[in-house]
């Protein structure tokens, strides 16, 4: 018996590691997953404890989505890994114009992870989920040998359910649309690069993580029928989320770099490392592409929302065989702003 | 973002632009060459080239230690790290240019060599000291700006003494290569003055200069990489043009004086001295335009820790980075430009780094670029 009283010592969660035993699937997986993870995220679909659960499945057209977080470091102002996981599954079922319903979340720990650190990022995730409004409601958990992970890695899945008669999609845009971003560029990226191995430098910036489909509902609320599409420009920053838009539709963009909201601890953050703040990434902005007539209706429904406090008018869609994104400086000059080659990577002079 | 969006101001380069409007002769033509890749970067980053009358030309010069680093200390490099007991360490924008065969530093770290990027010497320094059992070599490139942390990564490991860290060096002079150009013997392109270095002349000063001015009579505006600085500086070359006169002037006073970073170059002067020749991709071997370690220091240089050898090594037969890092051609000139070379695929350097010619006209004004069809039909 002295296994089993072993047993119900509880995880120490202070100065304890993860082992394999944790993910071998046996009584050490079952307590992690019990003092962690339903303790954190906990609900009524999860305290079942099967390896699914069922939902009521609302009459309509569900969205879908998957993710994978392998943020380094998995702690950084304005959030971590956990709360990340779960505002990323949202935002992209909230660019479908749909009602995040339900997430799904998996974890890969790395052999010898703290678990005074895998508790901390259920807790955020369990945080950032209640918060939304949107429950963790399965999940899984998988733990590899030491350096066949980074920490930990998770993956979510959310599901949704997308208004009647509401067609956002990448191909929609059409010459004339006005762009409309929801606020302030390149938080998230500076943020995270503030704090990576070698870099660290003193920075005020917090990312700017956070679910979006409360701001989405409003727009949709204000003009469903003008939104072509919208998208959450993450990797890769505004210049990549423009230009996947400009090929899925066929047309070009003409931006203006003066109405483009940068927060000046950003753009020096930015100049110092030799990056431009268009290529640096989000988690908590969305871009939308509209019909001319309702841009100003849905500028005024996004800027009363909290998240979408600073949006603007960008810029607007052109007819461009080329499919270029041009960008008139503040100079009154023109540039193409283009995908990221490579890894935005700083210059060494 | 102060001290910073000064530089950035759109009325004042207008106002900078009607000036230069004004005092441009429509009888002529002015060709000046940005001979740093910074300023390159700023021009197409900026759009500047539309705030310009149409018969001022800039043309593009070699300044990016990327773009000039021959193939064969590529290879050599690769050949380093690819020995099991080195950890290479290296500036990230080396990683993708390509080397023989196909071959880049982010290949050979893929296929198992250690290579790490890092972000100064120190960082490479400090690899050293947490793995005494391993071999670091830190790949050191770039023009005046970056050789005094290389000199003073160098003092460190002396004075430490680490016998585990080493320099593979090619670090290059910017005057050498300015007169290479001005010297050229095939296509050589006529210029009117140059657009000077900037963070190298915080280094070196502005005397080293002098000979553009005194033996080849052209002007020369040292001057920095915001895109103000650059219009101003244009605005003094064109002036100097007018008024026929050949100077060594310095925009940049705000950062450079003329005898530049006494400390720095006395540390530079300390630690490395010339070499005979090295060889620059677009310029071939150029005399006296390189360093090597001092023999105070020869434990410390990789060449000779590792014996090192640069291979022969050619560039692809089609690719025009050679003439285009002289200014004797355009990015558009070349046939692989925007057709097989492209940032995600580059051929030659001028389209790896950011700072190179190519890469700044396809990153940032492909638009007025004739598209292949058309190039095809001309």
């Amino acid at each position: 018996m002295t296994s089993v009283k072993a047993y119900r010592r509880k995880l120490d969660l202070k100065s304890g590691r993860v082992d394999l035993s944790h993910g071998a699937g046996g009584r050490a997986m079952s307590q992690l997953i019990a003092e962690i993870f339903h303790a954190a995220l906990d609900n009524e679909w999860l305290r079942q404890g099967n390896d699914q659960s069922i939902f009521d499945a609302p009459k309509g057209r569900m969205a879908m989505t998957t993710d994978a977080f392998v943020v380094s470091p998995l702690f950084f102002p304005g959030g971590d890994i956990g709360s990340l996981a779960v505002h990323g599954a949202i935002n992209d079922v909230a660019m479908s114009g749909a009602r995040p319903l339900y997430l799904s979340a998996s974890f890969i720990i790395e052999e010898g992870f703290a678990l005074a650190d895998l508790a901390r990022i259920a807790e955020s995730m369990g945080a950032a989920s209640r918060a939304a409004g949107v429950p963790v409601i399965t999940g899984d958990t998988k733990v590899v040998e030491r350096g066949k992970a980074d920490g930990v890695f998770i993956s979510t899945a959310a599901v949704g359910v997308a208004p009647e008669g509401l067609e956002l999609s990448g191909d929609r845009a059409r010459p004339g649309d006005l762009v409309l971003l929801s606020g302030s560029i390149g938080d998230h990226g500076v943020a995270i690069m503030s704090k990576r191995e070698n870099l660290e430098f003193e920075c005020e910036i917090l990312s700017d993580s956070a679910p979006l489909h409360g701001l989405v509902a409003e727009m949709v609320a204000a003009a469903a029928s003008s939104l072509r599409l919208m998208r959450d420009p993450t990797r890769g920053g505004l210049a990549a989320t423009l230009n996947e838009i400009a090929q899925q539709s066929g047309v070009g963009f003409r931006i203006d770099e003066t109405a483009i909201p940068v927060k000046p601890e950003v753009a020096a953050a930015c100049e110092l490392l030799g990056l431009d703040p268009l290529n640096v990434a989000n988690e908590g902005k969305l871009v939308a592409v509209v019909a001319p007539e309702a841009a100003q209706a849905l500028l005024d429904a996004m800027r009363a929302h909290p998240l979408g406090r600073d949006a603007a008018i960008i810029g607007a869609t052109v007819a461009d065989d080329r499919r270029f994104v041009q960008m008139r400086s503040s100079f009154g000059g023109s540039r193409i702003v283009d995908w990221l080659a490579g890894e935005q990577l700083p210059r060494i002079c | 973002m102060k001290y910073v969006d000064e530089f950035r101001d759109g009325e004042l380069a207008r106002g900078m632009a009607r000036r230069l409007a004004k005092i441009v002769r429509p009888d002529r033509d002015y060709r000046f060459m940005e001979f740093c890749g910074g300023h390159t970067h700023a021009i197409s980053r900026y759009g500047l080239e539309d705030l310009l009358p149409t018969n001022v030309r800039m043309i593009h010069g070699p300044g990016c230690p990327v773009c000039v680093l021959p193939i064969g200390r590529i290879d050599a490099a690769i050949e380093l790290a690819r020995k099991p007991e080195i950890i290479l360490c290296t500036y990230a924008d080396l990683m993708r240019v390509p080397a023989s065969g196909g071959d880049s530093l982010l290949k050979a770290k893929a296929a198992g060599a250690d290579i790490r990027m890092v972000y100064s010497t120190l960082d490479a320094l400090r690899i050293a000291e947490t793995e005494p059992q391993r071999q670091v070599v830190f790949f050191a490139i770039g023009f005046e700006t970056t050789t005094p942390p290389t000199a003073l990564a160098i003092r460190l490991a002396a004075r430490k003494q680490l016998s585990n860290f080493s320099v593979f060096c090619n670090h290059v002079l910017t005057p050498a290569a300015m007169r290479a150009i001005l010297t050229s013997k095939d296509d050589r392109v006529e210029l009117d003055g140059f657009v000077g270095p900037s963070h190298v002349s915080a280094v070196i000063g502005v005397t080293p200069y002098r000979f553009v001015a005194t033996e080849f009579e052209k002007p020369l505006v040292v001057t920095g990489f915001e895109p103000l600085d650059v219009m101003q500086a244009i605005v003094m070359l064109t002036t100097q043009v007018n008024e026929g006169r050949c100077e060594i002037e310095n925009q940049y006073g705000r950062a450079v004086s003329p005898q530049g970073n006494l400390k720095a170059q006395a540390e530079i002067a300390d630690i490395f001295d010339l070499r005979e020749s090295f060889e620059w991709r677009g310029l071939g071997e150029v005399p006296a335009s390189a360093l090597r370690l001092r023999e105070t220091y020869a434990q410390f240089d990789a060449e000779r820790r590792f014996a090192v050898e640069t291979p022969v090594a050619r560039d692809n037969p089609a690719c025009e980075c050679g003439a285009i890092l002289r200014g004797a051609k355009r990015p558009h000139d070349c046939k692989l430009f925007g057709t097989v070379c492209t940032p995600e695929t580059p051929i030659g350097s001028c389209m790896v780094s950011s700072e190179g010619a190519c890469a700044a006209q396809w990153t940032y004004r492909r638009f007025d670029e004739p598209t292949r069809e058309e190039r095809m039909a001309s």
